[in-house]
């Protein structure tokens, strides 16, 4: 390990998410530990939302909904760490906002609006929509953040890369506080059949992470944004610290365009750098909230990868997914996962994985069965791990530390 | 085919109203500006205008639009 420098610890101070469980950060996790599936018809869609009871006619319009679910998560995380008068110079504020495909239903809309009237009927507001880089757009516009703004793409590790991307940016100093996360809206008969073409998709339609009997990911559509802030700044003005956000890391396993690098490897070593990011041992780790996708190969690399990183400690720790109950939310899914781990760590509750009934003998570690349990801590403030792992091979593991006085 | 001024008026009004003002604020006199229309609405509007009337309405032409009145006179004088 390099030799400590100074680095500015990272706090999170809101929370928002649009997911097929409702909107808001609070019945995320209330209602997957209730056991609540939101997944119906084979996919998690977000099926309570409606752009015009959340955003202007002119707002709804000229977004697409990826940006619509992100727009309406990042407003519930900035009403929650400062409401409307932010606390900090605008040119200080960041945002990060991720997507794996960015605007799908815009593209499609388009496509045939030219394949029917002509190129000529193109709409001028099909680029601002389906941009991946629309979401992080609108955010800023809405919230007036003038400091570095960008999309980040890493398909289904998009949204964990958004929130390591924001934590360095507080941490070298080029930003105060980052409005950060992913989106997605990728629901489309295209998306599906796409995603089905490469038999990634549960035929059945139900997630099982870690199930002998899982056959494929369900997809699902949403956002999730956190706040993130300078731990420091944040204590001076009084915010309520909701977490640290204390280490992160990536890897990637240069092996194939799709599947999983079978051992594990690169995988367990962007776990062993994220504890070691947190200045923590693999045996200081709390709970694993799993990328846990429900595929044959993803299930079991991530099994051997949490082995191979964690070593003894691997047995005793508690991993669960939240794939099972919302689905997978693809560039969304690293962002609203980590909002689920933040709430795991405020509640001291651990919610299951649903769908887990028949355990795969290969796949042997503490998956969670069942009910939801206590989070389990040694009297220091809990350590949880998020993984995300996606498409072409990229690997991030966030490394999350309940905030001082929490369960 | 000729096009009265209620004719043009009434589409012009409808047409900006679906992008987010309330129609109540769209009068003759009302500016852009006040109604929060952009340049990416007035493009909408354009591909409106040529597709119901057939009156090209360009980026140059656009510039000088400052009020609905200023529009719809452009469009009834060109389709005339």
């Amino acid at each position: 390990m390099s030799s400590e420098r100074h680095r500015r610890r990272v706090v999170v101070t809101g929370l928002g998410a649009v997911t097929p469980l409702g909107i808001g950060a609070v019945p995320l996790h209330d209602r997957w530990t209730e056991g609540v599936v939101g997944i119906s018809d084979g996919a998690g869609f977000c099926r309570d939302f409606e752009a015009v009871d959340h955003l202007s006619v002119k707002e709804a319009r000229r977004l697409d909904r990826f940006s619509q679910f992100a727009l309406v998560a990042a407003g519930e995380a900035i009403g929650q760490a400062w409401g409307e008068e932010a606390p900090y110079d605008p040119f200080r504020l960041g945002c990060v906002i991720a997507t794996g495909i960015g605007g799908q239903a815009t593209v499609e809309t388009n496509i045939r609006i030219m394949d029917t009237r002509g190129s000529k009927a193109v709409s001028p507001l099909g680029i601002p929509g389906y941009m991946p880089n629309a979401a992080a757009a609108a955010v800023t516009m809405k919230h007036g953040l003038r400091g570095q703004s960008y999309g980040v793409v890493s398909a289904c590790a998009s949204g964990a890369h958004a929130v390591g991307a924001a934590l360095r940016m507080i941490q070298y100093g080029d930003a105060d506080a980052v409005v950060c996360g992913g989106a997605e809206a990728a629901l489309t008969d295209f998306g599906f059949a796409s995603f089905h073409a490469m038999q990634a998709l549960s035929p059945t339609g139900v997630s099982r992470p870690f199930d002998l009997r899982r056959d494929g990911f369900v997809m699902g559509e949403g956002a999730g944004v956190l706040v993130l802030e300078d731990a420091e700044s944040a204590a001076v003005r009084g915010a309520t610290i909701l977490a640290e956000v204390a280490g992160y890391a990536s890897t990637t396993d240069a092996h194939h365009i799709t599947a999983p690098e079978p051992s594990g490897a690169p995988a367990a070593r962007a776990v062993e750098l994220a504890i070691r990011d947190a200045g923590a041992q693999p045996d200081d780790v709390d709970y694993i909230n799993a990328h846990g996708t429900s595929t044959q190969l993803n299930d079991a690399a991530e099994t051997r990868a949490i082995k191979a990183a964690l070593g003894d400690a691997a047995m005793s720790v508690p991993v669960s997914s939240t794939k099972s109950s919302i689905g997978h939310l693809l560039g969304a899914a690293g962002a609203v996962e980590a909002i689920a781990t933040v709430r795991t760590l405020q509640t001291g509750v651990i919610a299951p994985t649903l769908g887990l009934d028949e355990p795969d003998p290969e796949l042997d570690l503490d998956f969670v069965p069942g009910e939801a349990r206590a989070l389990g801590t040694n009297g220091h403030p809990p350590l949880a791990l998020s993984n995300s792992f996606a498409f072409g091979g990229h690997n991030v593991v966030l490394a999350l530390r309940g905030a001082p006085g929490k369960p | 085919m000729s096009v009265t001024t209620e004719q043009v008026e009434s589409r012009v009004v409808e047409t900006l109203a679906s992008f987010g003002p309330d129609a109540s604020q769209i009068t003759r006199s009302a500016t852009f500006e006040e109604l929060d229309i952009d340049s990416l609405d007035l493009v909408e509007l354009a591909q409106v205008v040529e597709e119901d009337y057939g009156v090209v309405l360009k980026g140059e032409d656009m510039k000088e639009l400052k009020t609905v009145g200023d529009a719809i006179d452009m469009i009834v004088e060109r389709a005339g």
